[in-house]
C-alpha cells in the first residue's frame, strides 16, 4: 500500500527532511493505484529499497484521460486565457525555487547524481525552464492572411488537447519541466508517466503543482511500467498526442502504438551516439575539458554525450594523455559528498548493459586505455573508461552505451572524418572543436545533428531548440520550437461577401 | 541626499510618504544646479499635497550620463534576457505587494477612484511588466541563406540604447509600465521624465525599482517641466531614442528636436478626435454602454476618448434615449468615495479649457442634452455632457463631453468617421458581419473596435496611423462575446 514517503537527508552537502504522498496524481488528488499494488524505488548508491509508490495499470491511465478531458472543456484549454496560464507557471517556478534545495537532495536520491550537480544544473534549468514557458504563455499567435476583402482568413494555434507524456529517468525533474512548460503554456491537460526507475521528484511536483493552483485534472501523474502504463498511453484512443523521452527501441514502439490506435501526433527524443571531432588547431585544453563534460556529464547517461571522440592525427597523443589525466581526476563517489563529481550508474539494469558494453569492447580487440571496471563494492559505480584502437563496426563504436565510456578515435582527413562522424543512424548532437572559423562553421554545417556544438559540448538553454535528426527523434524541444508539437492550426475563413 | 514627503489622506486617516529628489542611479538626489521646485495638487480639493525637485537640463545630462554607464556595463548586452526577465517579474510582484497604497497616491495626485488605480491601473500595469518580463528572454534574430559555401548570415536584434521617455499625467502607473516595460526587455535604459503634474507615483515606483534589483542608472526619473526636462531629452546628443504620449503639438516639437539634434528615433502616442459609429442593426443598449464607457471613462481624459458618435439615422432617437439614461448614471466624485465612477479632471488648466468648449458649444446653439451645468464646490468636477446636433467639433477636448451627429449611408458614416486629421481609435456597432467587416478595414485608425470600445490587451499592439513603417499595422478588436454594464462595478 502506497504511503508518504519520509526522509531525513544528513550529509555534507544538504540536511533537510521530505515527507510526501506517494500516491498517483489525478484530477487533482492522490490516491492509490486501481490493482492496489505499488512499485519499489531504489537508490543506486546502496542498492537498497527506499520507497514504494503507488503503481499505475492502464485503468488509471483512463481515469486520468476522462479527467483531463474534463478539465480542458471546463477549466483549462482555451477557459483559462494566456495571461492565466502564465501566472500558474510563474507561481509553480517560484515554489520550485523554494523548494529547489529539496528537489535537488530527492533527485540525487533516487537518481544517484550528485546532489551539487542536481542543484547547480537540474533543479535551476528546470525552473528557467518553467519561466521560460510562463513567458510564452500569452504569446500564442496565429497569423492573419491577406485574401481579399470579402474574406476575414486567419489562424488560430489551438491547444491539441489531452496530451500523453512519457519521461526517462537520466534527467527526472529537467525533463518533465522540459514537458510540461509547452504542453501547459499553450493550454493543453496532461497525463504523464515518468520513469518507474525516477519516479520521486515527478510526485514531488505534483504537490507543487497543486499548491501553484492548476486546476483539478489538468496535469495527472500515472507512475508505472512502460510495457503497462506507457503503452497505454501511447495506444489510447482519447490521447491526442504522445511526446516521449528515451530509446530508440520503445521509441518506435510509441510510433507503431500511435500509427495503430487513432495516428496521434508524436514528439520523440530519442538516443544518440555523437561525435565530438577535434581538430589539429583546437584549444587543447579546453578541448580536453569539454570532452570529458561530453562523455562524463551525468555519468555518460546524456542523450546527447559525445561518446565518440574524433582526435586529428596532428594532436592525438597529447589529447589522449591529457584527456586520461582529466579522466583519472574526476571523484566518482557518494552523491552527498562535497567533492564527488560522479556518482553511480541508476539502476542494476543499466550498470549491467555498461559492463556488457565494456566487456564486447575487450571481446571485438578494442583497448581499455583507462577504467572498464566497477568502483567500489556498493551501488552501480563505473569508473570513467577509454577505448582506443577501435574500428568502426564495434558495438561500442556503433551503439549507445549510456555510460561512462568513451571511445577515442585518431582521424585525419577533414572529409573523412565528417563521414565517419554522419555514418550512423543517430544524429542526436555533434561537436566540433577548432580555433579556424571557417572549418569549425563548415564542419558544423556538414554534419547531420540536430544540434552541432562548436567549441563546446552539452550545453543547453531554455529558448534554444533540441531535436534529433534521423533516428534520434522526430520533433524539437525547448525554444518557441516546442510550441508547435503543442498547438494544432487551424484555419478560419470568414465569408464575409462572395456570393455562391 | 534623499527628501521624504508624508502625503496626509484625509479619507483614510493615513499618510504615504514619497521621495521627492530626482531618482538617479538608484538614489534620490537634489538638482545639481536649481532650486526649482514642482507642486503637485489634488485635483479634487485643488490643494497642494507635496513639492519634488524640479530637474534643470543639467540634471537630464546627469541622468543620461547615468544610462549610458550602465548601458555600457551593466545592462544593454551585458545583461542577459533571463536575468532581465527576473529583474522584471520581480517588480511585477512588488507593485502587486504595494498596489493599495500607489492606487491612493495616484488617486491623491490624479483624481481618479482607488478602486479603478488598483484593479485597472495598476493591474494592467503589472500584467504588461509580466508579458514584457516574458518576452526578454525571446528576442530572436534570424539566420538567411545567402551561399551556403561562403556566408553565414544571420540578424541580431540589439537594444537601441539610452531611452528618453516622456509620459503624460492622464494615466501616470499605466504610462509609466507602457513605456518602461518593452524597453527593459530589450535592454534599453531609460531616463524618465514623468508628467509635471503627475510626478509623483513614478517616484514612488522607482523605490521599487531599487528594492526588485535593478543596476543602478538602468532606469532614472527626472520630473521636470516639458519645456525643461522634456526638450532636454528630446533634442539630447547622447540620447538615442525618444518615446512620448501627449498632445500633438508637443509631439511635432520633439520630432523636430530630435530632427535637429542626433536623428534619435523617435515613437508618439499622440491625441485623436475618435469616432463610434453605431448602425441600424446594433444592439443600442450594448452600444450605448460602449459608448458612455467611451467619453466617461477617466473622465474623458483618454486619448482613444469616443468622443464622437455617429448614429443612423432610423435609430437616432431611440438611440440617443438610450444613451443619456446610461450616462446619466455615471457619478463624478471624489476618488476616495466608493461611489465614484469618475475623478475630477486633472487641474484648472484642463478644466478651463473643457468649459470653454462647453461653452462656445452653447453659444454656437448647439442642444444640450445632458450635463453642460456647473457644479459650484471645490474641485476641477465636470459633469458628462452631450450635445446634439452640434457641427461636430474637431477638436479635442479630453474632458466628458461628447458630440453627436447622424449619417443615412454607410459610405457617409465612414467618411463622417475618416474626417479628421487623427487616427488613433475608432469604433462601430453592428451585427452585420460583413458590415463589421468592411467597415473596419475602411475607418483609417490604429485600432478598431467591433462591439465594443476602449478595451485593450497587453499583447495587442497600439498606436496610430503610422507613416514610420512601410506598412500600417492596424489591431482590430472584435467583440464576440463581452457585454458591457456601466457604470462599470467596482
Amino acid at each position: 500500500m502506497a504511503t508518504i514517503f519520509t526522509h531525513e537527508f544528513n550529509t555534507p552537502v544538504y540536511k533537510g527532511k521530505t515527507s510526501f504522498n506517494t500516491g498517483l496524481y489525478i484530477n487533482g488528488k492522490f490516491v492509490e493505484g486501481s490493482d492496489k499494488t505499488t512499485i519499489d524505488v531504489t537508490n543506486p548508491a546502496t542498492g537498497k529499497v527506499i520507497a514504494k509508490i503507488a503503481e499505475a495499470t492502464a485503468k488509471d491511465v483512463d481515469i486520468a484521460v476522462t479527467a483531463a478531458h474534463k478539465a480542458f472543456e471546463t477549466t483549462w484549454g482555451l477557459n483559462a486565457g494566456g495571461a492565466e496560464r502564465s501566472r500558474l507557471l510563474l507561481k509553480l517556478a517560484l515554489l520550485m525555487e523554494e523548494h529547489q534545495q529539496e528537489l535537488a537532495a530527492i533527485e540525487a536520491l533516487d537518481n544517484g547524481k550528485t546532489f551539487t550537480w542536481a542543484m547547480d544544473l537540474d533543479t535551476t534549468f528546470a525552473i528557467d525552464t518553467i519561466r521560460y514557458y510562463a513567458g510564452w504563455a500569452d504569446k500564442i499567435h496565429g497569423q492573419v492572411q491577406e485574401t481579399d476583402e470579402k474574406k476575414l482568413s486567419y489562424t488560430r494555434h489551438e491547444p491539441i488537447g489531452v496530451v500523453g507524456q512519457i519521461i526517462p529517468w537520466n534527467f527526472p525533474l529537467l525533463m518533465m519541466s522540459w514537458k510540461l512548460g509547452p504542453a501547459l503554456a499553450t493550454g493543453n491537460c496532461v497525463v504523464l508517466k515518468p520513469s518507474e526507475f525516477t519516479p520521486l521528484t515527478a510526485i514531488r511536483m505534483c504537490e507543487l503543482i497543486d499548491r501553484a493552483g492548476f486546476p483539478a485534472g489538468t496535469v495527472n501523474l500515472v507512475t508505472g511500467y512502460g510495457n503497462t502504463v506507457g503503452a497505454a498511453i501511447s495506444s489510447h484512443m482519447k490521447i491526442d498526442k504522445v511526446a516521449f523521452t528515451g530509446s530508440t527501441l520503445v521509441g518506435r514502439k510509441i510510433m507503431e502504438a500511435a500509427a495503430k490506435s487513432n495516428l496521434k501526433d508524436i514528439t520523440l527524443e530519442l538516443g544518440g551516439k555523437s561525435p565530438n571531432i577535434i581538430f589539429n588547431d583546437a584549444d587543447l585544453e579546453q578541448a580536453v575539458n569539454w570532452a570529458a563534460h561530453g562523455i562524463y556529464w551525468n555519468h555518460g547517461q546524456a542523450c546527447s554525450a559525445g561518446s565518440r571522440i574524433f582526435v586529428q592525427s596532428g594532436i592525438y597523443d597529447e589529447f589522449l594523455e591529457k584527456f586520461t589525466e582529466k579522466s583519472r581526476s574526476l571523484k566518482v563517489g557518494d552523491p552527498f559528498d562535497v567533492d564527488s563529481y560522479q556518482g553511480p550508474q541508476v539502476s542494476k539494469n543499466q550498470y549491467d548493459r555498461i559492463m556488457d558494453y565494456i566487456q564486447s569492447g575487450k571481446d571485438q580487440g578494442a583497448t581499455v586505455h583507462l577504467g572498464g571496471d566497477r568502483n567500489g563494492t556498493e551501488g552501480y559505480y563505473i569508473n570513467p573508461t577509454i577505448f582506443t584502437n577501435t574500428t568502426p563496426d564495434m558495438k561500442i563504436v556503433q551503439e549507445e552505451i549510456f555510460g561512462p565510456v568513451g571511445v577515442v578515435i585518431k582521424f585525419e582527413d577533414e572529409d573523412d572524418v565528417i563521414r565517419q562522424a554522419n555514418d550512423t543512424v543517430f544524429g542526436l548532437a555533434a561537436a566540433v572543436f577548432s580555433q579556424n572559423i571557417n572549418r569549425a562553421l563548415n564542419t558544423a554545417h556538414r554534419l547531420k545533428a540536430g544540434t552541432a556544438w562548436v567549441n563546446c559540448v552539452n550545453q543547453l538553454h531554455a529558448n534554444v531548440p533540441f531535436g534529433g535528426f534521423k533516428q534520434s527523434g522526430i520533433g524539437r524541444e525547448l525554444g518557441e520550437y516546442a510550441l508547435h508539437n503543442y498547438t494544432a492550426v487551424k484555419s478560419v475563413q470568414v465569408n464575409l461577401g462572395h456570393v455562391m | 541626499m534623499s527628501s521624504t514627503v508624508k502625503i496626509p489622506v484625509p479619507a483614510l486617516n493615513k499618510e504615504i510618504s514619497v521621495s521627492t529628489g530626482l531618482f538617479i542611479n538608484n538614489e534620490f538626489v537634489p538638482s545639481v544646479d536649481s532650486a526649482e521646485v514642482i507642486q503637485c495638487f489634488n485635483p479634487a480639493t485643488e490643494q497642494v499635497i507635496a513639492s519634488v525637485v524640479a530637474g534643470s537640463s543639467k540634471d537630464i545630462d546627469v541622468a543620461v550620463a547615468a544610462a549610458r554607464l550602465a548601458f555600457k556595463t551593466t545592462w544593454g548586452k551585458n545583461v542577459t534576457g533571463w536575468e532581465r526577465s527576473r529583474l522584471m517579474n520581480k517588480l511585477a510582484d512588488l507593485i502587486e505587494r504595494d498596489k493599495q497604497e500607489l492606487a491612493e497616491l495616484e488617486t491623491l495626485n490624479n483624481g481618479k477612484p482607488v478602486a479603478v488605480a488598483r484593479d485597472f491601473d495598476i493591474g494592467d500595469s503589472i500584467q504588461c511588466l509580466r508579458y514584457y518580463a516574458g518576452w526578454a528572454d525571446k528576442i530572436t534574430g534570424q539566420t538567411i541563406e545567402v551561399d551556403n559555401k561562403s556566408k553565414m548570415a544571420f540578424t541580431r536584434h540589439e537594444p537601441i540604447g539610452v531611452c528618453g521617455q516622456i509620459i503624460p499625467w492622464n494615466y501616470p502607473i499605466n504610462m509609466w509600465a507602457w513605456k518602461v516595460a518593452p524597453a527593459l526587455a530589450v535592454g534599453c535604459t531609460i531616463v524618465m521624465k514623468p508628467s509635471e503634474i503627475t510626478p509623483l507615483t513614478a517616484l514612488k515606483l522607482s523605490e521599487l525599482v531599487v528594492e526588485a534589483g535593478f543596476p543602478p542608472g538602468v532606469i532614472n526619473t527626472v520630473p521636470s517641466l516639458g519645456s525643461v526636462g522634456g526638450a532636454a531629452l528630446a533634442a539630447h546628443n547622447d540620447v538615442d531614442k525618444i518615446a512620448f504620449t501627449g498632445s500633438t503639438i508637443t509631439g511635432r516639437k520633439i520630432m523636430e528636436a530630435a530632427a535637429k539634434s542626433n536623428l534619435k528615433k523617435v515613437s508618439l502616442e499622440l491625441g485623436g478626435k475618435s469616432p463610434q459609429l453605431i448602425f441600424e442593426s446594433a444592439d443600442l443598449q450594448q452600444a450605448a454602454a460602449w459608448a458612455a464607457l467611451g467619453i466617461c471613462y477617466n473622465t474623458g481624459q483618454d486619448c482613444t476618448a469616443g468622443s464622437r458618435v455617429y448614429v443612423q439615422d432610423s435609430v437616432y432617437d431611440k438611440f440617443i434615449d438610450v444613451l443619456v439614461s446610461t450616462v446619466k448614471e455615471t457619478v463624478i466624485g471624489d476618488g476616495f468615495d466608493n461611489n465614484t465612477g469618475g475623478g475630477p479632471l486633472i487641474s484648472k488648466a484642463q478644466f478651463d479649457r473643457v468649459w470653454g468648449y462647453i461653452d462656445a458649444g452653447k453659444a454656437e446653439g448647439a442642444k444640450v442634452v445632458l450635463g453642460g451645468e456647473r457644479r459650484n464646490t471645490k474641485g476641477y468636477f465636470v459633469d458628462p455632457t452631450i450635445f446634439t446636433d452640434v457641427d461636430s467639433s474637431m477638436k479635442i477636448i479630453f474632458g466628458p463631453v461628447l458630440s453627436i451627429g447622424r449619417f443615412k449611408t454607410e459610405e457617409e458614416a465612414v467618411a463622417l468617421a475618416n474626417n479628421t486629421t487623427y487616427g488613433l481609435g475608432a469604433g462601430l456597432h453592428s451585427t452585420d458581419a460583413s458590415q463589421c467587416m468592411r467597415v473596419s478595414g475602411l475607418l483609417e485608425a490604429g485600432t478598431v473596435w467591433v462591439n465594443q470600445y476602449n478595451i485593450l490587451s497587453n499583447n495587442v499592439p497600439f498606436g496610430g496611423k503610422s507613416n514610420q513603417e512601410y506598412t500600417s499595422v492596424k489591431a482590430v478588436h472584435w467583440n464576440i462575446g463581452e457585454k458591457l454594464q456601466w457604470p462599470l462595478s467596482l
